[in-house]
């Protein structure tokens, strides 16, 4: 088969089984876009904003596991997907950039809409690759989606100057099935050694947590992760990117840990004698003033990643592998053994954390006159039957959301943790909609997050996606707000969002359907009513208490013990 | 505490930068670093001088061995290992000052490789306190210009860091 450059990128995605493109044309990618427009297996989902595109392939690929890929024209077109590059490197997620670039004889040059991509992106990719001659297209594509996707995932990006693609040059083509590197092998397997010592560690604890990350729900290691929290019956508490990974709606399930974690959650922390991390990075938003980091506990590590082992916290049992497999060797391993947990010490330790749970920590005033957050994201679990996709922006509606829907299944739950990117959440909802058609797809927003992308309110439009915004409107940039008041005696600088929208007949002038809310009662009434246009986009303007707080709280450099609490709560 | 890191690598464009790129993202000092490709054209070798405690020593190499174009890496100061480094240094050279350069020269056992009317150039090659010995043993107001390469390192013994 002879193709041209141009055809080759596109026959490439093909023979990857890449359906989706999430892009946005320009001079240096017109072949690339000419090819495209010739075929169709791939299918091309026009955003209005760059970021977009890269916002929109990161959600794909966090709801489905698949590579999310996005193609983007070179100069601006690859500044702009900077922030979606480095927000999906910053969680780990499997994503394949494409971008234009010059023609290779005016790299350097300083040419029309030229950049050095490869530069500029270098510090938040997991690799890239400049592409400087038709005959390694293919081979650079293999290599891309290889590196993407396997070991600790993250995202590649893949730069094709323009004469690379020229339509005319047409070689042959063949795509490689497999590929081997010699500088790049992920580890397959964990030390069996050190899971056998990490098993027999976890059969003499007392006083054991699993804490578990992102890892767990990149790696697909949810139900082994079940099966070794069920047969061990320790608590588990989740970080923001693992929610979803072990059931919230399970009694060992502890609640989220970190700055908005559970007292529950934090207490056992800060009290565990043994605790067993899995697929997650000891990151400072969960580990607080490493110094009163879990004091007493001796730490089992589990992480695909090397240089994740160690970074922040020493850990007593470093297990490098992927955390299926080693979750399946220690099931393996406790089962061959008869010996079991102490169950009087857990049963004193379950007891303890009840004590903690009777703290009621994310109680919240139900008889208040205005909507509550905390309401609105149980209104959604409700009408949704807890089964939704929910992306989320970044802020206090995040927070509430992550601690109120109660996510049963792994990559329901779609949010920025390590980046914190406002604007994700409304492109990162058209990629989990277009891969999951006919699902519920919920965007819990606030009215300053929403804003950063609010563009593709017309490619929802065009391309018929039927996402259920719940902006919840605090009239703040709420999380700024909080940390004012708490922290800056309440001067709130710049963090009141003057001059907001009429987000209804906004909604309305890009086609879709827009409802304001402002009453309690009213809430699930019409929560209801917007799920069930199925093929309707409505946008809930939800008129919220503006003075809640994401309780509870451990500000940053604090210890797991030193939460702050809401108001009402019996602790305070 | 002071690391001399070895590492071979894929010969490719960019290679390098991202290396020194991950030094600085991270805040690693590096001290020098010296590369050139290998008998293998396609691959690279680079001799990189780091100072740090243990856990920021771990954290490099293990950040370096991510490095998707690391193919392989070996901290050389776990081991017995030799470092070579190479310095030309031009010194004001005029008739009275000759003969005691020249026998600064010898003593290091370095060689005189230009010599014009007012200078000498002298091309020194040991290990990096040698060369300092040396820059410290010459009148300061002779020395013009001086240039070193960083040092170079392979660990003893039969072994070799290849494929
Ligand atoms: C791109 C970007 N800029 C700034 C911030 C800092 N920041 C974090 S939360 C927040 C306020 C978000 O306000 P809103 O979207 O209304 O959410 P709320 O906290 O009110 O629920 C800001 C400005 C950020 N995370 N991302
Ligand atoms: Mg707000």
């Amino acid at each position: 088969m002879e193709l041209s450059g141009a055809e080759i990128v596109i026959q490439c995605l093909k023979d990857e089984g890449v359906e989706h493109v999430f892009g946005y044309p320009g001079g240096a990618v017109l072949h690339i876009y000419d090819a495209l427009f010739q075929q169709d297996f791939v299918k091309h989902i026009l955003v209005r904003h760059e970021q977009a595109a890269t916002h929109a392939a990161d959600g794909y690929a966090r709801s489905t596991g698949k590579p999310g890929v996005a193609l983007v024209t070179s100069g601006p077109g690859a500044t702009n997907a900077v922030t979606g590059i480095a927000t999906a490197y910053m969680d780990s997620i499997p994503m394949v950039v494409l971008t234009g670039q010059v023609p290779t004889p005016f790299i350097g040059s300083d040419a029309f809409q030229e950049v050095d991509t490869v530069g500029i992106t270098r510090p938040c990719v997991k690799h890239n690759f400049l592409i400087k001659d038709v005959r390694d297209i293919a081979e650079t594509m293999k290599k891309a989606f290889y590196i993407a996707t396997s070991g600790r995932p993250g995202p590649v990006v893949v730069d094709i100057p323009k004469d690379i693609t020229d339509p005319n040059k047409k070689i042959p083509y063949d795509y490689p099935k497999k590929i081997k590197m010699r500088s790049y092998s992920p580890v397959l397997r964990g030390h069996l050694g050190q899971i056998k010592k990490a098993v027999g560690l976890m059969l003499s604890a007392e006083r054991p947590v699993f804490y578990t990350g992102g890892g767990v729900v990149l790696g697909d290691a949810s139900e082994e992760l079940r099966e070794l929290t069920r047969e061990l019956g320790f608590p588990i508490t989740n970080t923001l990117m693992g929610l979803g990974s072990y059931p919230a709606s399970d009694k060992q399930f502890i609640g989220m840990l970190g700055m908005h974690g559970t007292y529950e959650a934090n207490m056992a922390m800060h009290d565990t004698d043994v605790l067993i991390a899995i697929g997650a990075r000891f990151d400072d938003r969960v580990t607080g003033h490493i110094a009163h980091f879990c004091p007493n506990a001796k730490i089992i590590h589990v992480d695909i990643d090397p240089s994740s082992i160690s970074k922040n916290v020493r850990v007593d049992v470093p297990i490098v592998g992927p955390v299926k497999s080693v979750l399946q060797d220690m099931l393996t391993v406790l089962k061959e053994g008869k010996k079991r947990p102490s169950s009087a010490a857990l049963k004193k330790w379950w007891q303890q954390i009840d004590g903690w749970r009777g703290a009621d920590c994310l109680s919240y005033d139900r008889t208040h006159a205005q909507i509550k957050p905390q309401f609105a994201i149980e209104t959604l679990h409700k009408v949704t039957r807890g089964d939704a996709f929910v992306a989320s922006d970044v802020g206090q509606h995040q927070m509430f959301a992550a601690q109120f829907y109660g996510f049963d299944k792994p990559r329901r739950w779609v949010n920025s943790g390590g980046l914190g990117t406002m604007g994700f959440g409304l492109p990162a909802a058209m990629g989990i909609q277009i891969a999951h058609p006919g699902a519920d797809v919920a965007l819990v927003t606030g009215e300053a997050s929403v804003q950063m992308c609010i563009q593709e309110l017309a490619t929802c439009k065009q391309h018929d996606l039927p996402i259920k915004i719940l902006l919840l409107n605090n009239g703040y940039m709420g999380m700024v707000r909080q940390w004012q008041e708490f922290f800056y005696d309440g001067r709130y600088s710049h963090s009141y969002v003057d001059a907001l929208p009429d987000f209804v007949k906004l909604a309305e002038s890009f086609g879709h359907v827009g409802m304001k809310v402002e009453r309690p009662e009213d809430l699930e009434g019409a929560m209801q009513e917007a799920f069930d246009l199925k093929d309707r986009l409505v946008f809930m303007d939800v008129v919220i208490d503006p003075t809640e707080n994401v309780y509870p709280m451990i500000e940053a450099g604090k210890g797991h013990h030193e939460m702050y609490l809401p108001p009402k709560s019996e602790l305070v | 505490m002071r690391h001399i890191i070895s590492i071979l690598m894929e010969n490719e464009a960019g290679a390098l930068s991202r290396v020194a790129g991950l030094f600085s993202a991270r805040g690693y000092n590096i001290e020098s670093l010296t590369v050139a490709p290998t008998e293998d054209a396609s691959l690279s070798r680079m001799t990189l001088v780091t100072r740090g405690d243990e856990n920021i020593i771990e954290q490099i190499t293990k950040q370096l061995n991510k490095l998707v174009e690391v193919v392989k890496l070996l901290d050389l100061s776990e081991g017995p290992h030799v470092e070579r480094e190479m310095m030309l240094i031009k010194v004001k050279a005029e008739r009275s000052q000759r003969d005691e350069i020249k026998r600064l020269v010898d003593i290091f056992r370095g060689k005189i490789i230009d010599v014009t009317d007012a200078s000498y150039l002298i091309e020194l090659t040991g290990q990096a306190s040698k060369l300092d010995a040396f820059v410290n043993a010459v009148e300061e107001e002779l020395i013009v210009e001086v240039v070193r390469t960083g040092p170079s390192g392979i660990a003893r013994g039969a072994k070799g860091l290849s494929l």
